[in-house]
């Protein structure tokens, strides 16, 4: 422990050397010297050409694009109308909100039926029904095929050791790639358009897929293995008809963020050509037309909530049963039903086009009123605002940015590694060293202390509002629950849609920026710290309170020391949302990797982009290595159940 | 091995480490656990040598972590052995491939686990039907004979229940009803009733009687709990630290406690419950009213007590004289008096 202490001490020590003798160090030290800054970029480059041109990949993907994109007509043509086979579409809104009503009602009861059949009434009301089908119909193709892919790989992993051990180095980056980096490659190989969009929506959204199979497989119980076993099992049985149905409720934890990865991930293709609801609200975005965007914002959360609702029912769903005897008609009274109405949507689509297409000039809008409603707001809060903005970006952003940006790299490196020493001595400050040291050999230093500034700030903010906030909603188990199901609901938005608000009120600056990954990041820091504090065993904080402790004692010494561990995982997720935020906040201007990754997205330079990508990935990994070091050593010497950890 | 042994096992090891065979092979037969622990190696299973006799009721019986489920699972082989051999019907099971084995189990083998193993997905009908699912018998058959043997347990009218809608208790009987639906000749039971009540338990073991008397069964039927042991056991094998202590029948063990561990175990017990008249018979002839071979001291105490003869003599219900009883040793047990 001592000479994890010394170590860091020295470090620190040289750290705040360097950055006196600033103006005396020569240039190689201050910034990233041209022997340390590697061609990268143009490696990848050739390499992608390599692939694309001479091994002739290119053909490849572009078939299996072909073949998603088949998939993609079709659903295209009956969800709204895309002239392609088999010609039958577009069908009735109407039949759509039928057909989720049913569904939602067979899975969780009439509450969610009719949230899920409103859904798709106001998609129809608001005239926005081409957009969302648009996304839809991207969404549905996207989904199951990751759920293949991801179950596939998942297996595969499980089965396999050499493949687990490669897969979970890759997995561990490609969760921590901003989205997009995903996008550049993808349009070089497969071009632009719904099939781009909808093959990064895969690729993006398969790493907790197979994360949550190799995960359920494991954990099914080995008293269920043996009885399988002894019941005669062959191994294909045994997979099939034990393991998987077993592992049948982590699987679907996996498919319902899948779904919510592709929600997600589909809004922002919009950036590679990828028409509806995502499109349609960037466009707003930068027009500035809030009112409109609002609208938006609302379907997509409505489309999300609706979704993540309706696959968590499914995964938490019972098998049911009738008694023997139950005529068919009332075992699947359901699926009667459902019929029944279909021909009446049918009937009265053939009888008036309004129960078919909801035109856009037919349509109602709330955009009117709402930006009436923001109009007197903002002039309301304005004075509150604008002193806000200022003083953030005297007080707080500019002088926060130009210190890093005054610091020699070398400073920096120094910091993070007396940081590594003292949480998890040498190797840990080695990781610190490689992952910054990498950034600093990309040549990207001074974007990317852009990108930590922005982040720092953010998740400090946040973690100003977000810990009281979950202190104050463990208080009792009602609270609790409350507040984590309104960050359960925050959670399904999309990253997105948290421009909205914040533009609405600061405009198009930094705070907006650091405004949107301080709501975003700040949910994972209230969730965890709720359930880190619900989380301690009531036998202790009895005893603590039966020693005379009082409410602030019983927090400071009991309960904060033995939530911490959790709290830590909520702050490690806060720290990647804001990562991915501010990237994704690039188009509403900012000067950090963000901005350079829109400008290889639009020149598809891939070895840029994937520099840049990763570069965003270092600094998430190093967080998480951090902070999961930090936390395994805490919880070791609580003497809580390390394997417990969430 | 005679021609009734069912389940043999020879030598049987198992140990868990880093390179278990090499180091099995390089043991000295005189190293204790505790030197083979000291090697980084766990003695699950330590030599075991056993012979099952077709309709045997075999109870292993042992301290949580003596290595009874090892040993069952050996002879399951759920787990490869590290040393020794396990024939069953004389064919040596660490020997077979893949499809033989589990060939061997969806005709031959029955087990039911602690904590019953049930697939979570399945109504009682489909978990009690899945060994012959796996067998691949049609459809109607399977759930006749699944019928069949819910029945037997006692859940008809469960048969569409999921398992987390039933008791403890209820879910044992399901798993009970699964190992027997192949009709199996050899039946694996790991401590079925330890995960429930007193009460339920109790009810459990006479339920159990009543089948293994019906169904007449070649089983291993594990348990930490002496008393339930006595209550079930053809013969008891006591288990330590991977090794068998003794295996023997309950009088034997009660009577003639082989080690000072086993005599521990005994000691609490009230022998004259479990000590049959037979048991206590020595050679010798006599005359009169004779005591019945199969009751219990217990049993036969007022008798005992008012007889004055200090021989008495012992004799099977068809009358057959088998020898006799030493009074005074007969009322030391029954009063409790130690030795
Ligand atoms: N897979 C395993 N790896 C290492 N040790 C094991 C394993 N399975 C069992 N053991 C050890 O073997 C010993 C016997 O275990 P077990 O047969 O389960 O005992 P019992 O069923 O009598 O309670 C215990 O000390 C246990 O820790
Ligand atoms: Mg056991």
């Amino acid at each position: 422990m001592t000479g994890q202490r010394k170590g860091a001490l020295a470090l620190l020590t040289l750290a705040v050397v360097l950055a006196l003798s600033r103006n005396f160090l020569p240039a190689g030290l201050m910034r990233p010297p041209e022997w340390l800054v590697w061609p990268f970029a143009d490696w990848l480059n050739a390499a992608f050409s390599f692939c694309q041109n001479d091994l002739g990949l290119m053909a490849v993907t572009r078939f299996a694009a072909s073949g998603i994109e088949f998939l993609l007509d079709v659903t295209g043509n009956l969800f709204y109308g895309k002239n392609r086979w088999p010609h039958l579409g577009p069908l009735p809104w109407t039949t759509f909100a039928i057909t989720a009503g049913c569904v939602a009602y067979v899975l969780a009861g009439r509450r969610l039926a009719l949230f899920s059949a409103g859904t798709f009434v106001w998609i129809a009301v608001m005239g926005q029904w081409e957009w969302a089908m648009q996304t839809l119909s991207v969404i549905l193709i996207a989904a199951p095929i990751t759920f293949v892919i991801g179950l596939g790989l998942g297996i595969l992993a499980w089965r396999a050791r050499w493949v687990e051990r490669l897969l979970n180095p890759l997995l561990n980056i490609a969760q921590s790639l901003p989205q997009f980096a995903y996008m550049i490659p993808v349009v070089v190989f497969v071009g632009v358009g719904p099939k781009a969009g909808a093959i990064t929506t895969i690729v993006f959204a398969l790493p907790p897929m197979i994360r949550m199979t190799v995960l359920g497989l494991k954990k099914v119980p080995e008293n269920v293995v043996e009885s399988g076993l002894m019941s005669g099992a062959s191994r294909w049985q045994m997979l099939v008809r034990v393991r998987l149905p077993t592992a049948r409720n982590e699987i679907l934890v996996g498919v319902n963020q899948v779904i919510m990865q592709c929600l997600a991930m589909v809004v922002l293709t919009s950036f590679i050509g990828m028409p509806g609801l995502g499109q349609k609200l960037l466009q707003l975005m930068q027009s500035l037309k809030i009112g409109l965007s609002f609208e938006i914002g609302v379907t997509i959360v409505l489309i999300a909530v609706t979704l993540d609702r309706i696959s968590r029912a499914w995964a938490v769903q019972q098998p049911r049963h009738f008694e023997r005897g139950t005529p068919w008609h009332q075992r699947n009274q359901v699926f009667v039903t459902w019929a029944g109405l279909m021909l009446l949507a049918f009937a009265l689509a053939s009888l008036n086009p309004w129960f078919s297409q909801i035109e856009r000039s037919e349509a109602l809008s709330v955009a009117k009123p709402i930006d009436a409603g923001v109009d007197i707001l903002i002039r309301l809060i304005d004075p509150v605002s604008q002193w806000l903005r200022w003083f953030l970006i005297t007080w707080v952003l500019i002088p926060f940015r130009d210190g890093l940006l005054w610091l020699p790299f070398t400073t920096v490196l120094c910091l993070l590694m007396s940081l590594g020493y003292s949480v998890g001595g040498p190797r840990s400050a080695l990781v610190c060293l490689g992952f910054f040291g990498l950034i600093a050999m990309t040549g990207w230093w001074d974007r990317a202390m852009i990108t930590v500034y922005t982040v720092i700030v953010s998740v400090t903010l946040a973690a100003l509002m977000g810990f009281p906030l979950g202190i104050w909603g463990a208080r009792s188990s009602t609270r609790a629950a409350r507040v984590l199901l309104v960050c359960d609901t925050l959670q399904t938005f999309p990253s997105f849609i948290y421009l909205i608000p914040v533009i609405m009120l600061f405009g198009v600056n930094d705070v907006a920026v650091v405004g949107a990954v301080i709501l975003f990041a700040a949910v994972p820091l209230v969730r965890y710290t709720i359930e880190g504090l619900r989380g301690v065993s009531a036998e202790l904080v009895e005893a603590a309170a039966m020693s005379g402790a009082d409410r602030r004692q019983l927090l400071w010494n009991v309960q904060l020391p033995m939530a911490l561990p959790t709290i830590m995982v909520g702050v490690n997720q806060s720290a990647m949302f804001s990562l991915f935020m501010v990237i994704i906040a690039a188009f509403i201007g900012t000067q950090d990797l963000g901005q350079e990754m829109q400008r290889a997205l639009s020149t598809t330079d891939v070895g840029k982009g994937l520099v840049l990508g990763l570069a965003v990935a270092f600094m998430g990994l190093m967080v998480d290595h951090l902070v999961t070091c930090w936390s395994e050593t805490r919880t070791r010497s609580l003497g809580l159940d390390a394997s417990k950890r969430v | 091995m005679t021609d009734a042994t069912v389940i043999s096992c020879r030598n049987v090891w198992k140990l868990y480490g880093p390179r278990p065979k090499p180091f099995l092979a390089a043991l000295t037969p005189a190293a204790s656990f505790q030197d083979i622990q000291k090697a980084g190696y766990i003695a699950a299973v330590r030599d075991v040598s056993l012979d099952i006799a077709k309709g045997e009721m075999l109870v292993v019986m042992g301290l949580s972590g003596s290595g009874k489920s090892t040993l069952v699972r050996c002879l399951s082989r759920l787990i490869d052995l590290t040393g020794g051999t396990v024939t069953v019907d004389g064919e040596d099971i660490a020997k077979m491939d893949e499809r033989t084995l589990i060939d061997l189990r969806r005709r031959k083998m029955g087990m039911v686990f602690q904590s019953f193993g049930l697939l979570p997905h399945r109504t009682v009908l489909d978990n009690v039907a899945f060994p012959l699912e796996m067998r691949g018998q049609d459809r109607h058959d399977r759930r006749a004979r699944a019928l069949e043997v819910i029945e037997l347990v006692g859940l008809k009218g469960r048969e569409d229940y999921f398992p987390r809608e039933l008791s403890g208790g209820q879910q044992q009987r399901v798993g009970i009803a699964r190992s027997l639906a192949i009709e199996p000749d050899i039946w694996f039971l790991d401590e079925p009733f330890s995960a429930l009540d007193p009460l339920i338990r109790r009810e459990m073991q006479d339920e159990f009687l009543r089948l293994k008397r019906m169904l007449g069964k070649t089983s291993v039927f594990i348990t930490h709990d002496f008393d339930e042991a006595l209550r079930l056991a053809d013969r008891i094998a006591i288990m330590k630290d991977g090794a068998i202590q003794q295996c023997d029948t309950p009088d034997q063990i009660v009577l003639n406690p082989a080690t000072p561990y086993v005599a521990k175990f005994t000691e609490e017990i009230e022998k004259s419950r479990v000590i049959r008249a037979r048991a206590m018979a020595l050679p010798g002839a006599g005359e009169g009213q004779a005591l019945a071979a199969d009751a219990t001291l217990h049993a036969l105490a007022r008798q005992i007590a008012s007889d004055p003869r200090a021989l008495i003599p012992v004799a099977e219900t068809d009358g057959r004289l088998l020898g006799l009883l030493n009074r005074a040793a007969a009322l030391d047990i029954l009063f409790g008096a130690t030795a």
